[in-house]
Order: structure tokens, then C-alpha cells, then sequence
């Protein structure tokens, strides 16, 4: 293949990467950012998300369409249920405290593997795509759902940027983060604010899960990978910040993507981990994060 | 970050001393319990214990739960036909999380805390080959049902063995002819970047170039990748045949993508049936291996012509006509694998008979006989087919199925002979100490 299709074909392959690490990213730098809490059961969130789009599509008959449209409303909203509970019953417990939420999140990473695995399966599942239309270029065929992808994110991520820029729980959010006391002193039901970002994180996730399932396969391990990659993400783009978060992921995905086609994947890896050691030597608050106060 | 809570501030449990000789008490109580009483009386009328090695968790995990299913199976006829030399089989399940470390340490709590006879029943070679030199120390017979070349090569030590699935070197060879006068002449190849995928990469160039064909580019991928069409531009347009042999969960999305990026334009595809072991061949975006080839050690689909030991054992394991599990068309079975934990079980059984064994203390008599067998026939006890073993390696060798996708089924369009894929010894365990 000839230098210009190839590197099309990395850069359509990294969008897509991109597309669904912002969207998990996001999910975990909204959660650190107001909480305060690395979740670092976030990829299971993401892992629920792609098993419930399974369980979910393979439950309703029909059109594929019907059960991708359905999962794509019920399984973020099961999910978030899910973290809601997991911050009533575990973090609001620990009273958000920051290493006991980090050994909390792990022991609930195994729990939702394991549960997973006992109630789903080891099996890798595939879910039907709600279209299957095929892209015919002079020089390969590509997936019309991948770009599907891709748009379903971008718009996604205008939403949330919406929401928190122009909304009144947006407001209260960014006033939650901006200083807890204060926003507290100020009517603010802070709790309430906590458990419904945690929840929208983990929605977040599992909305990126159902996106792309029908491309990769629901299984029980498929969180870890999504999970290195958003803190990745987000230690690049700083903690916190929805905008670093978005361009660190192009940049993560896109780099990726055409690493690893002109060179090799693993080299792709070794770039994404120096970049992190970069950062975090010479710009350690990321590079859209404010200097903690 | 300030520790309010005291969540690792370990001085604030203390350690009273009734709290000390509590625990004491317990564990001496334990220790007594009736599990951990070892049998005083006659060796003869406690069971016979094989230390299962499984892959429950991990990438191997679908694998596992058949392994589980068909030894299980085979345990339960060998104890209704009286046992291995009259006494009860037993298994003892330990999960290695289809991790290497694992493993060694798996087979190290069989040899050390379960006490068990022999260890049984790995896939993965990584695993294998992580395990085996644990084996080695222990002095306890491994029997492996991997299908990589690690056994046979020699590289591993004479407490392995791989008697009931035959190994990729003898397959590849077999085969070779196969595709060379059936698909094409120009290969390209990809598989998995670890020691099975690399066993692929050795030994089919030279047998394929033995027949006029001609590898023209080797693709590996590492094991954890989820997304693949980034690797298609390296497939040179040439290319009459993929080879393809992948494994782990993300198979699928590999022959989709592959869909895609071809179209009905493909070129043909040969692959190992391990990239689709229990996934549906007919799940979505799966139309696109219509009409390509596979190898199958054991076929999926019953078989016009299946032998009535082959009816039996599917039965036995609980398999459908499809290979999926009875009762359940949905979970599709590891049929061209499992069959190994069968035939290997009733091989310990033979080998523990001929060397009169007793107990661990004649774990090297056991060695000395199995590497004494010659020959498995085929039927109920060796249901795939005959087989030869040579015991110098350590390795059998039977014969091979390629099958052809076809309306949606596997349909066995071709069958090896064991002498197709005879290959001479690299070296000989025997010579090893004991």
C-alpha cells in the first residue's frame, strides 16, 4: 500500500481509539477532578457497561438496531446505578478519603471482574452493529460504524462540555471542585454532587463501552486496557480538565494509531508512557491542569 | 495526603495475648481436621489424585471451563469402569490464571500442599513452559494437552509430557501439502507474538517450501491487541493465502476487521480453529470465513462418517451435533482441543497400570512407563484417532482435520495420516536423570 492510503487508514483507526478514550477518560478526570478519588475501577465500569450492551441486544429480537439503541440507553443507566451504590455504601463511607478510595476501588475492580466472570463467562461476546455499512475507498474497505463511532463521541463530548459549562449542575459542579467548604457554606448538597459525578463518570464509561462493542467483543478482562489508557489520558491533559482531557486523547489515540501501523505497536506503547514521564517531570499538573492550590 | 481515618495506621490494631492463642488454637484445630488427615491405612484404597492445572481466569479462561468439562467427563467413566488399577480417581482443580508465574506456582502447591500424583491439563505454552521446570524440581509428572512444539523440542525436561493432542510442527507439516496444492503458493502468515504463535512461524516456511510453496511475510501480533486493522497494509497484494492462527478473546474482532478491509475481494484464508474455539461460527460479522479452511485437531460438527467411540465421547462430555453444549446451542465448546484431557487421562491410566503404581514414590516408574508406550488405538478410550507416541520426545502423533466453512457448519473435507507428520526426534528425554 502507498504512503498516502496507509496513512489515512492510521489516522481513521487512530480517531476511533481517540474518540472512545475521551469519552472514557473523561468519565475518570470529571470523577478526580470534583471528588477527588482515583477510581481505579473505573475500566470495569467500562467492562459492565460492553457485558450489560450484551446482555441487553441479546434479550431484544428484531432489527439490531432496536437492541444497539436500547443497550445504548439502559446499560450506562444500569451502570450508573451501580456507582451510585458503590458511593453510598463504600466511598461516602470512607469519607472520600484519598488513599482509602484507591484501596476501596480496587478491591471493587476484583469484585466487578469476578462477578463477571461468574455470571457471564469467560467468553468473548460480539454484539450485531446497528449498521453494517462498508466504506468502499479506491484502496480499502472501512467500516462505516468506526466513523459512526467517532461522530457519536465528538457529540457526546460537546454535550458534557455543554452541560458543564452552561448548566446549573454544571455550575455547582465546578463550584464542588473549585472548593468543596465553601460550596457547602453556600447551600451546596456536596454528597449529592458526589455520588451523581461518580455516577456520570461511570456512565461516561460505559457509554464508550457500548459504542464500541460491536467492534471489539464484550469479555470479562476488556477494562484494563481502557483503564491504563484514561490515566494516560489524563495525567497528560491534567486532572481535572475537560479540555486537556480531549486533546490528550487525540494525541494519544492518533499517535497510536500511526505508530503503530508505520512502526509497531509496542513502540506506540513505549511513546504514550514517555510522554506520561515527560509530563509528569517538567509539567507535572498536566498540560491543560491548573497548579493545585 | 493526611490518613484521618487511620486506614493504614497499623499500631492501632494490637495483638492481645488471648487473641494470640486464639489463633493458635485455631490453627492447631485446623490442622487436625478431618481434610488434613493423611490416609494411614493401605495405599490402595485411597483415590488417585491428578492435580488439574486450569485455566480459569485469564485469556484462556473458555478453554478452561471445557478442559474441566471434558476431564470431568473422562474421570467419571474411568471410576464407573473401576478406576485406574482399581482405586478412584480424583482431580484437584487449582486455578493458574493462564499466567506463567502462576503456573510454576500451581504446580508447586499440587507436588507440595495437595500432595498430589501427577499434574495434568495446561493449554497455554507460556504456561507450560513456565511450569515445566517447577515440575522438574518437584520431580512430578506434568502431562500437558498444549499442542505447542515446547514438549517434543526437548528444550523442556523428562517429567513432561504431551500424549493425547499432537504438537504444531507435526500439524504444520501435514498440512502443508494441503494448502500448497489447495489455496495457494504465496502465504502470508499471522499469528499471536508468543511461543505458540512462534512455533507457526518456525516451522511453516521450510514446510511449506518443501512443497513449492512460499511464505511471503510473517505478521505478529502481540497477545493483548483489541483492534487489528492496522495491521492489514503489511499483507503485501500478492498474497493467495492468509494463515491465519490467533487466540484470546479478541479473535473476532480480527476476522470482522478483516471482512472489512477485504471485502468479497479476499484472498484465501487457512487458519487454526483456535482463533474461533468457543465463539459461534455463525456469530455476526463471522460471514466472512464462508468457504475458508480450517484445522481442526477434533472436529466441532458431528461428522457423517464419526466412529461410534467419537458419538460416545461427545455424548459422555455433553456436546451437541454443533459442539455447543446440550441444552445450550450457545456455548460452543473447545471441541478441537478438549478431546486431549480424554485421551490423556486414560493415557495416565494406561501408564499407572503398566508401572504398577502406588503413590508419589513411584512418580519415576511412572515416567519409565509412559515413556515405554508405543501406540494408541482408536476407540473409546482414544476417540479422535490413532495415534503413535514417542516417548524419546515425550510427543504423539496422530492424524489432523481440515475442515471447510459451509453453511454456516465445519465440514471435514480433508484427514492427515500420523505419517504425514513424522518429523525426526530433536533430541531424547531418556537420557535425562530421574
Amino acid at each position: 500500500m502507498r504512503f498516502g492510503p496507509h496513512l489515512l487508514l492510521a489516522a481513521l483507526e487512530g480517531l476511533v481509539t481517540s474518540a472512545v478514550l475521551a469519552l472514557t477518560a473523561l468519565g475518570l478526570s470529571l470523577v478526580f477532578g470534583v471528588m477527588r478519588v482515583v477510581n481505579v475501577a473505573h475500566g470495569e465500569f467500562f467492562m459492565l457497561g460492553a457485558v450489560l450492551a450484551w446482555a441487553v441486544s441479546t434479550a431484544i429480537s428484531g432489527h439490531p438496531a432496536i437492541g444497539f439503541v436500547a443497550a445504548l440507553v439502559i446499560a450506562p443507566l444500569l451502570v450508573g446505578l451501580v456507582a451510585l451504590l458503590a458511593e453510598r455504601l463504600v466511598l461516602r463511607r470512607l469519607n472520600y478519603n484519598p488513599e482509602g478510595t484507591i484501596v476501596a476501588t480496587i478491591g471493587m475492580l476484583y469484585i466487578i471482574q469476578q462477578l463477571a466472570l461468574t455470571f457471564y463467562g469467560p467468553e468473548a461476546r460480539p454484539v450485531e452493529p446497528p449498521f453494517s455499512y462498508r466504506i468502499l475507498l479506491p484502496w480499502f474497505g472501512y467500516s462505516g460504524y468506526k466513523l459512526a463511532v467517532v461522530a457519536a463521541s465528538a457529540i457526546l463530548l460537546v454535550i458534557t462540555w455543554l452541560v458543564l459549562t452552561r448548566t446549573k449542575i454544571g455550575l455547582i459542579m465546578r463550584a464542588t471542585q473549585y472548593d468543596r467548604e465553601t460550596a457547602q457554606a453556600f447551600g451546596i448538597p456536596v454528597e449529592r454532587v458526589y455520588a451523581g459525578v461518580f455516577a456520570v463518570g461511570a456512565m461516561l464509561a460505559a457509554i464508550a463501552a457500548v459504542l464500541i462493542v460491536p467492534i471489539s467483543q464484550a469479555h470479562y478482562l476488556m477494562g484494563q486496557d481502557p483503564l491504563l489508557l484514561s490515566f494516560i489520558v489524563v495525567i497528560i491533559g491534567g486532572l481535572g480538565s475537560l479540555r486537556g482531557t480531549v486533546v490528550a486523547a487525540v494525541l494519544i489515540g492518533l499517535s497510536d494509531g500511526i505508530v503503530s501501523m508505520f512502526f509497531s505497536p509496542t513502540l506506540a506503547k513505549i511513546i504514550a508512557t514517555l510522554i506520561v514521564a515527560m509530563v509528569l517531570v517538567f509539567r507535572p499538573q498536566g498540560l491543560f491542569g491548573a497548579t493545585s492550590r | 495526603m493526611a490518613d484521618k481515618n487511620g486506614f493504614f495506621d497499623l499500631s492501632k490494631t494490637t495483638l492481645s495475648r488471648r487473641t494470640a492463642l486464639k489463633g493458635i488454637a485455631a490453627g492447631a484445630g485446623l490442622a487436625l481436621a478431618p481434610g488434613f488427615v493423611r490416609y494411614s491405612q493401605a495405599q490402595s484404597s485411597a483415590p488417585i489424585r491428578i492435580g488439574f492445572q486450569s485455566h480459569r481466569t485469564g485469556i484462556g479462561a473458555a478453554y478452561g471451563r471445557w478442559y474441566e468439562k471434558t476431564s470431568a467427563a473422562a474421570v467419571k467413566a474411568i471410576n464407573d469402569a473401576g478406576g485406574i488399577g482399581g482405586r478412584k480417581v480424583e482431580l484437584v482443580i487449582e486455578d493458574d490464571g493462564t499466567d506463567p508465574a502462576r503456573g510454576a506456582e500451581v504446580v508447586n502447591k499440587f507436588a507440595k500442599q495437595h500432595k498430589t500424583d501427577i499434574v495434568f491439563g495446561t493449554l497455554f505454552s507460556h504456561v507450560v513452559i513456565g511450569s515445566a521446570p517447577a515440575a522438574g524440581e518437584n520431580k512430578i509428572p506434568y502431562f500437558v494437552v498444549s499442542e505447542g512444539h515446547h514438549v517434543a523440542s526437548t528444550k523442556l525436561n523428562r517429567y513432561v509430557f504431551q500424549p493425547g493432542i499432537t504438537d504444531v510442527k507435526s500439524q504444520i507439516q501435514s498440512m502443508a501439502p494441503w494448502i500448497a496444492a489447495n489455496a495457494g503458493k504465496k502465504v502470508t502468515q499471522i499469528f499471536p507474538d508468543f511461543a505458540f504463535g512462534y512455533d507457526h512461524r518456525d516451522y511453516l516456511p521450510p514446510a511449506l517450501k518443501a512443497q513449492g510453496g512460499e511464505v511471503i511475510a510473517q505478521i505478529a501480533i502481540p497477545p493483548t491487541e483489541s483492534s487489528f486493522t492496522k495491521y492489514f497494509p503489511q499483507i503485501p497484494a500478492e498474497t493467495e493465502v492468509i494463515y491465519h492462527v490467533m487466540v484470546g478473546p479478541a479473535v473476532l474482532t480480527f476476522v470482522k476487521e478483516l471482512g472489512e478491509f477485504y471485502g468479497s475481494q479476499r484472498p484465501q484464508l487457512f487458519g487454526f480453529i483456535d482463533s474461533l474455539e468457543a465463539v459461534d461460527i455463525n456469530s455476526p460479522g463471522l460471514e466472512f470465513l464462508d468457504g475458508s479452511h480450517f484445522w481442526e485437531g477434533s472436529p466441532r460438527y458431528a461428522q457423517p462418517d464419526d466412529s461410534a467411540a467419537q458419538k460416545a465421547y461427545r455424548a459422555a462430555v455433553g456436546i451437541d451435533d454443533n459442539g455447543a453444549a446440550v441444552g445450550d446451542a450457545k456455548d460452543v465448546s473447545t471441541a478441537a482441543h478438549m478431546f486431549g484431557c480424554w485421551e490423556t487421562l486414560y493415557v495416565v491410566k494406561k501408564a499407572m497400570e503398566d508401572a504398577g503404581y502406588k503413590g508419589p514414590e513411584d512418580r519415576a516408574k511412572l515416567v519409565e512407563a509412559t515413556e515405554a508406550l508405543k501406540e494408541f488405538a482408536e476407540g473409546p478410550e482414544h476417540p479422535q484417532g490413532p495415534k503413535t507416541f514417542n516417548g524419546k520426545i515425550h510427543q504423539c502423533f496422530g492424524i489432523q482435520n481440515i475442515s471447510k466453512v459451509e453453511g454456516g457448519k465445519l465440514k471435514v473435507v480433508h484427514k492427515t495420516k500420523i505419517e504425514d507428520g513424522l518429523y525426526e526426534p530433536e533430541g531424547d528425554y531418556t537420557t535425562q536423570a530421574l
